[in-house]
C-alpha cells in the first residue's frame, strides 16, 4: 500500500513565496530600466547586467565556497540587490566601480550576517554608499556619454546644483531661473543615475507592488509624508533658502529610496506602526541633511541610520492584539 | 604651549586619582562576601555547564558543593570520579567512587527491522512529532529518529546514522550528563552503567505493546516472553508490561540472555567477537513454538552491526 | 459585509462537493465506538461482551463534569471493550458491536414531522441534551451541555450559530443548512431557550449564497434569529473571531467567550440539539463531506458514529492513486490521518484527500522578516518572533509575547513565504508555556 504522508495542520500553503515575490520587485524595477536604456542607451543595459551577474556571482561563491551553506541565489534577492546597485550609480561609472560596489554589498553588507534575511542594513545601500566615498569623484559625475537623449543637459542633478548655488549665496528663484527647473520635467525624465531620471516609471513599480500586496505602504507613504511637511515647514519659514516640498520629493533618490529601498524586507519594521516611525524618522534625517549637511541627497544615509534602529522598533512597536487583558 | 601641556596632564592626572579613591571606596562599600573555596572548586570543573548534575551550572555546582557540606547528593557526571576525588580533596570530604554511566538507545528499530507505514511531514523534531500521532511506523514506543538527542548533546556524544535512522552514542565522548535522556519524548535512553572493560548487556526495545503486535511492527522487538528472566541466573531481568529490563547492578555479564533471546532484542556491547558465539542465537528460536524463519535471521544480522558500530566509535 | 477585524487570509474555498445531497452511509458490519469522542475525561462503558444493544441505547456514562455519555450507534451484540486505535495510532478504548439488524430504540421519534414547539423548561433543555451526550461539533468536541450553562456570575446575551464553514473543502454545514433549515432554526431557538436569551444570530459567509437564501427565507418566521451574510475570510468559524465578526465585540485575552455575553454553537450542533430534545435522539449520527479534487466522487454522507473510515473510503473507490495525504476536518485544522481503520467519530466532519503538490511541505529557507505572519494573524501575535523565542526555549519571553492566546488557525504558516513550519513549533511551545502557567499558584 502507498505510504500516506503525515503532518500536523495547516495543510494547505497559500500561492506566495519568497522567490516569486523577490521576483515582483524585479519586475516592478522594470519600468525605471525601460526608462533608463532609453534615455542613456545601452551603456544603461550594461550597468544594469554588471550589477546583476556580479551580486549574483559574488552570492554564489560565498555561499558555496565559503560559508560552504545552500546556495539560494534563485530567489532573485542578488537581482535585486545588483539592480539596484546598478540604478543607483551615475550612468558613465567604469564596470569594475560597480563590481566592487557589488562585492561590499553582498560580500560584506549580506553574506557576512548570514545571508538573506540575516542582514541589518539594505545591502544595495551599503554597496552604494561605499561607492560614494570612496569613490567620490566618479560618483558624483553625472555628465552623460554622447549621443543620448540629454546631449544638451549639465553634468549635475538638480539638488546639486541647488547645494552648489547655495553655497556660492544665490537665492533659490536665481537657481531655478537659471536652470529651467520645471516639475513636468522632473517626472518623467532629469539628471541623476538611472533609477532617479523617471518618477512616473518608479510610482508604476510602487503602484504594481502594492497591487500584487508585495509591500504594505506606511513606509513610503510616511516617507513622503514627512518630507512635505518637514520640508514645507522649512520653505515657508525661507522660501530662498529652503526648496519647496513637491521638489524635495521629485528630485534625488528620494522615490527609488523610499519605494524600493527602504521598504526592504529584511531591514525595515514588520509591524504598521513601527513602519511608520521608520519612516517619519526617514523623512526627516533626509531634509535634515539635504538643507543642512555637506550632501547633496541624504537619502540613502537616512535609511542605512534607521535601518540600525529597526531591531529596537520591532522590539517595542507590537501589532495591535486581539481582546484586552483580562483583569 | 608648554604649559597647556602640563596643564592637560596634571588635570587628568589629579583626576583619575581621584577617581580612583572613588572607586577604592564604591569597592569596598559594595564588597560581596564569597567563600574563596567556591573558586578553587569552580576550576576544578569540567566547564561543560551542561546541567547534568542538576545545578544551573558549574559554578552553581561549586556553590552547591561548598554550602552542602558534603558531597553525597552531588555528582558531576562529566567529570566522574576523578573530579570528584579533587573537589573532595580540595574541600576537606569525602566522596563515595560512582560506576561510570553511559547513555544507551534502547530501540534497534531500523529501517528494516521496523518498516515505515507512512511519511511524515512537520517539523523534523522528536517532540513535534510525537505530540502529533504515534509515528511513522507500526511500533509507537520506540525512536522516532528526528534527532532531538543529537541536538541537545554538548558534548557532540550523538549522531544519527543515515542507515539505521537511529542515534548512535560515542562512548568516548558521552559525558552521561543526561540531557539526552530528557530531551527523548519516548523515553528510549537511558544512562546505564558503562561496566567493567565497558562491557554492557541490555534490552534494546522499550515496547509495551503485546508480544504478537510488537513483532508485528518490528522484527526487533521484545516480546516480552519472558524466556532471558528464566535463564537469568542472577535474576538481574524483570519483565514487565511485555518488555524485559535488565538491572544494570545485579547483571553479571554472563550473556546468558542473549543468547536466549528470540528476537535479538538483548545486546551485548564491547564483547570480544567469538566464532561460536553468534551461531547459539540463530539455533534457539526455532526450537521456540514461533513462526521461524524471520527471527532466525534477525538476530544474526542485527547484532553484529550494532556491535561494530559501537566499536569502531 | 461583516468580517473580523484583525489578520486572516484567503485560501481558496474549493468546495466541490457542494452540491452533493447528503446520503446516508450504508451501517457497517462491525461498529467500532470510541469512549473519547469529546474534550474531557473519556466515557465509561457499561456494557458487557455478549450484550445486545439497540440504536441509541446508552452504552457508557460520562466521566465527570466534562464529559458526555455515548450512546450505541447501530444493534447488535457487544463483542467486547477493545483497545483500538485513532486516527493519529494512538490507543483508545472502544465498545466494539457485531451489528445484526437495525432496531432503534422505542423512545427515538423516526418520523420526518418537523415538531416546531419546544415543550421543555430550560433544565429540561440542558438536562436532555447532556443525556443525549451532544458536544460541539465544530471541531473541539466540548460538552454541549456545559456551554450552555454558563459559569455562575456570567450571563448569556445572545446566541451565535456558526454557519461560516470557513475551511476549504468542508461542505457538511453548508449540506445541513440546506436541506434542514428548519431543524437548525428550531435547534438554536431551544438553545436560545436553555440561555434565557432573546437574540440569536446565524453567520453565514458570502461563498454559500443559498444557504444565505434558504436561511433567510426560514428565519422569517422566527424574529429573535438574524442571518448574518459574512465577508469569506479564514478564519471566520473561530469562536472569537465570529464573535468580533458579528457582533463587533471582542473576546478578552485568556477569557472566555461568555464574557463577551456570547454562546458559540455550530450549525451541526444544532441539528444534534434539535434531534435530541425534540426528537429524543441522542448523537449517534453524523454528516461527513467526502472530497478533494483527486478524489473520484465529493458525496456528504450521514455516518453511523463508529463507522471504520476505511469502510468509507472504499465506498468512494478507495484512496485515490494520486492522494498523498488524508485528512480528517478541514485542510487549515484538520488532523492528517496515520490510521485509515479508526472509526469516525461524533465530531467527524470529513475525509478530504489531497494531492502530493496540494499538501507536501516545501523546503523551507530564511525568515525574510516580510512581516506576513503579523498581517495574517487573526490573535495580533507575531508568528515569527514566537517561532524564534520557541527554539531558543524562552518561555518567559513566550507568555510576555501571549503564545497563550494562539488559535493554532495556521494562517501564519499558510501565508509565510519561505514555507517555515511557523504553527508547528509554536503549538509545542505554546503547550509548554500552558503547562508553566498552570502550575503555578494562584492568585
Amino acid at each position: 500500500m502507498k505510504k500516506l504522508l503525515v503532518s500536523p495542520s495547516p495543510h494547505i500553503h497559500g500561492k506566495e513565496n519568497t522567490r516569486n515575490l523577490m521576483r515582483d520587485v524585479v519586475i516592478a524595477l522594470l519600468p525605471t530600466v525601460a526608462v533608463s536604456i532609453y534615455c542613456f542607451g545601452l551603456s544603461a543595459l550594461k550597468l544594469a547586467l554588471v550589477g546583476v551577474l556580479a551580486c549574483v556571482a559574488v552570492e554564489y561563491v560565498i555561499a558555496k565556497f565559503m560559508l560552504k551553506t545552500k546556495v539560494t541565489v534563485c530567489d532573485y534577492s542578488a537581482v535585486i540587490t545588483g539592480l539596484l546597485l546598478a540604478l543607483n550609480v551615475p550612468i558613465n561609472t567604469p564596470w569594475w566601480v560597480l563590481v566592487i560596489g557589488s562585492i561590499v554589498a553582498i560580500g560584506v553588507a549580506k553574506m557576512t550576517f548570514g545571508g538573506l534575511g540575516q542582514n541589518l542594513f539594505n545591502p544595495a545601500l551599503v554597496g552604494r554608499v561605499f561607492l560614494l566615498i570612496s569613490f567620490p569623484v566618479i560618483m558624483t559625475d553625472w555628465s552623460v556619454p554622447a549621443n543620448t537623449l540629454f546631449d544638451a543637459v549639465s553634468g549635475s542633478t538638480p539638488l546639486g546644483i541647488v547645494k552648489e548655488g547655495l553655497a556660492q549665496g544665490m537665492t533659490l528663484s536665481q537657481i531655478y531661473a537659471e536652470n529651467n527647473f520645471s516639475y513636468a520635467q522632473m517626472l518623467f525624465t532629469r539628471i541623476g543615475s538611472a533609477g532617479e531620471i523617471s518618477a512616473i516609471a518608479l510610482l508604476l513599480g510602487f503602484v504594481y507592488l502594492l497591487v500584487r500586496r508585495v509591500i504594505r505602504p506606511h513606509i513610503t507613504l510616511s516617507i513622503w509624508g514627512t518630507v512635505f511637511v518637514f520640508s514645507g515647514i522649512l520653505w515657508l519659514c525661507n522660501p530662498e533658502q529652503f526648496t519647496d516640498p513637491i521638489f524635495n520629493l521629485l528630485t534625488g533618490g528620494m522615490l527609488l529610496g523610499s519605494i524600493f529601498m527602504a521598504t526592504d524586507y529584511v531591514t525595515s519594521p514588520m509591524e504598521p506602526k513601527g513602519m511608520v516611525i521608520f519612516g517619519v524618522g526617514i523623512g526627516i534625517i533626509t531634509i535634515l541633511i539635504r538643507e543642512f549637511g555637506a550632501y547633496p541627497e541624504g537619502i540613502s544615509f537616512a535609511i542605512l541610520i534607521m535601518n540600525a534602529t529597526v531591531p529596537l522598533i520591532n522590539m517595542f512597536c507590537k501589532p495591535k492584539r486581539f481582546g484586552k487583558e483580562a483583569k | 604651549m608648554s604649559t597647556t601641556i602640563i596643564f592637560t596632564v596634571a588635570s587628568l592626572s589629579i583626576l583619575g586619582l581621584l577617581l580612583a579613591v572613588v572607586l577604592y571606596f564604591v569597592a569596598q562599600k559594595f564588597k560581596v562576601e564569597e567563600d574563596p573555596r567556591i573558586d578553587i572548586v569552580e576550576a576544578i570543573m569540567p566547564g561543560a555547564n551542561c546541567g547534568g548534575c542538576g545545578q544551573a551550572g558549574c559554578r552553581a555546582f561549586a556553590e552547591a558543593c561548598v554550602k552542602a557540606g558534603n558531597l553525597d547528593s552531588l555528582f558531576c557526571p562529566v567529570g566522574g570520579n576523578a573530579t570528584m576525588k579533587k573537589v573532595a580533596d580540595a574541600l576537606g570530604l569525602q566522596v563515595a567512587e560512582k560506576a561510570p554511566m553511559v547513555a544507551v538507545v534502547r530501540c534497534n528499530g531500523t529501517c528494516e527491522n521496523r518498516p515505515k507505514t507512512n511519511i511524515y511531514d512537520g517539523v523534523a523534531t522528536c517532540a513535534a512529532k510525537s505530540a502529533l500521532y504515534s509515528g511513522d511506523t507500526g511500533c509507537r514506543y520506540g525512536c522516532v529518529g528526528c534527532g532531538d538527542c543529537v541536538r541537545v548533546c554538548n558534548f557532540g556524544a550523538l549522531s544519527m546514522d543515515p542507515v539505521t535512522g537511529l542515534p548512535v552514542v560515542d562512548e568516548e565522548k558521552c559525558a552521561a550528563c543526561g540531557a539526552c535522556v530528557k530531551a527523548c519524548p519516548k523515553g528510549v535512553i537511558e544512562l546505564r552503567n558503562k561496566g567493567p572493560k565497558n562491557r554492557r548487556v541490555f534490552v534494546s526495545c522499550v515496547s509495551k505493546d503485546k508480544g504478537a503486535v510488537a513483532r508485528k511492527a518490528c522484527k526487533a522487538a521484545c516480546i516480552g516472553c519472558g524466556k532471558c528472566a528464566k535463564v537469568c541466573p542472577f535474576e538481574a531481568i524483570t519483565v514487565e508490561n511485555n518488555v524485559a529490563y535488565i538491572d544494570f547492578n545485579k547483571c553479571k555479564l554472563c550473556t546468558k540472555c542473549v543468547a536466549e533471546c528470540p528476537t535479538g532484542a538483548i545486546h551485548k556491547v564491547n564483547f570480544p567477537e567469538k566464532p561460536a558465539a553468534p551461531a547459539a542465537p540463530a539455533a534457539k528460536p526455532a526450537e521456540a513454538a514461533k513462526p521461524a524463519e524471520a527471527p532466525k535471521a534477525a538476530p544474526a544480522e542485527a547484532k553484529p552491526v550494532e556491535n561494530n558500530v559501537n566499536q569502531e566509535k | 459585509m461583516k468580517t473580523f477585524s484583525i489578520g486572516g487570509v484567503h485560501p481558496h474555498d474549493s468546495k466541490i462537493s457542494a452540491n452533493a445531497a447528503i446520503e446516508s452511509f450504508p451501517i457497517p458490519e462491525v461498529a467500532y465506538i470510541s469512549m473519547g469522542q469529546h474534550l474531557g475525561a473519556p466515557a465509561e462503558p457499561i456494557v458487557a461482551p455478549g450484550d445486545k444493544v439497540k440504536v441509541g441505547q446508552l452504552i457508557a456514562n460520562a466521566n465527570g463534569f466534562i464529559s458526555a455519555p455515548v450512546h450505541s450507534s447501530v444493534s447488535g451484540t457487544v463483542k467486547g471493550i477493545e483497545t483500538i486505535f485513532d486516527l493519529a495510532g494512538n490507543p483508545c478504548k472502544a465498545v466494539v458491536i457485531t451489528v445484526e439488524g437495525d432496531e432503534w430504540v422505542e423512545t427515538i421519534d423516526r418520523s420526518d414531522k418537523i415538531e416546531k414547539e419546544i415543550k421543555l423548561e430550560a433544565k429540561e433543555i440542558i438536562e436532555k441534551i447532556k443525556e443525549c451526550g451532544v458536544v460541539g461539533l465544530g471541531g473541539a468536541t466540548f460538552p454541549t451541555n456545559v456551554k450552555l450553562s454558563p459559569p455562575p456570575g456570567k450571563k448569556a446575551e445572545f446566541l451565535i450559530i456558526n454557519g461560516a464553514e470557513c475551511e476549504p473543502y468542508l461542505t457538511s454545514d453548508y449540506r445541513v443548512l440546506l436541506e434542514m433549515p428548519e431543524q437548525v432554526l428550531i435547534g438554536a431557538q431551544i438553545m436560545m431557550k436553555a440561555l434565557n436569551v432573546t437574540q440569536g444570530f446565524i453567520g453565514i459567509e458570502e461563498n454559500k449564497p443559498e444557504a444565505i437564501k434558504v436561511m433567510s427565507e426560514k428565519a422569517k418566521a422566527y424574529p429573535q434569529i438574524k442571518i448574518v451574510p459574512l465577508k469569506k475570510k479564514y478564519p471566520q468559524g473561530g469562536e472569537k473571531q465570529l464573535i468580533d465578526a458579528v457582533v463587533g465585540r471582542k473576546v478578552p485575552s485568556m477569557g472566555l467567550p461568555i464574557d463577551t455575553g456570547a454562546v458559540v454553537q455550530n450549525v451541526g450542533t444544532a441539528l444534534a440539539v434539535y434531534e435530541a430534545v425534540q426528537k429524543n435522539k441522542p448523537l449517534f449520527e453524523g454528516i461527513l463531506t467526502v472530497t478533494g479534487e483527486c478524489c473520484p466522487m465529493q458525496k456528504n454522507y450521514k455516518h453511523r458514529v463508529g463507522t471504520p473510515l476505511s469502510k468509507i473510503i472504499e465506498a468512494v473507490g478507495g484512496v485515490p492513486e494520486t492522494a498523498a495525504k488524508v485528512i480528517s476536518g478541514g485542510p487549515m485544522m484538520g488532523k492528517a490521518i496515520a490510521n485509515l481503520d479508526a472509526p469516525t467519530l461524533k465530531g467527524s466532519s470529513s475525509v478530504l484527500f489531497l494531492t502530493e503538490e496540494q499538501t507536501k511541505r516545501k523546503e523551507e529557507s530564511n525568515c525574510i522578516r516580510c512581516g506576513k505572519c503579523i498581517e495574517a494573524c487573526p490573535m495580533g501575535l507575531e508568528p515569527y518572533l514566537l517561532n524564534k523565542l520557541a527554539k531558543g526555549h524562552r518561555m518567559d519571553d513566550l507568555e510576555a509575547n501571549k503564545i497563550y492566546d494562539c488559535i493554532e488557525c495556521g494562517c501564519c504558516q499558510f501565508t509565510c513565504p519561505a514555507y517555515i513550519p511557523l504553527l508547528g513549533t509554536i503549538r509545542l511551545a505554546k503547550a509548554d508555556v500552558m503547562k508553566i502557567m498552570r502550575s503555578r499558584p494562584k492568585k
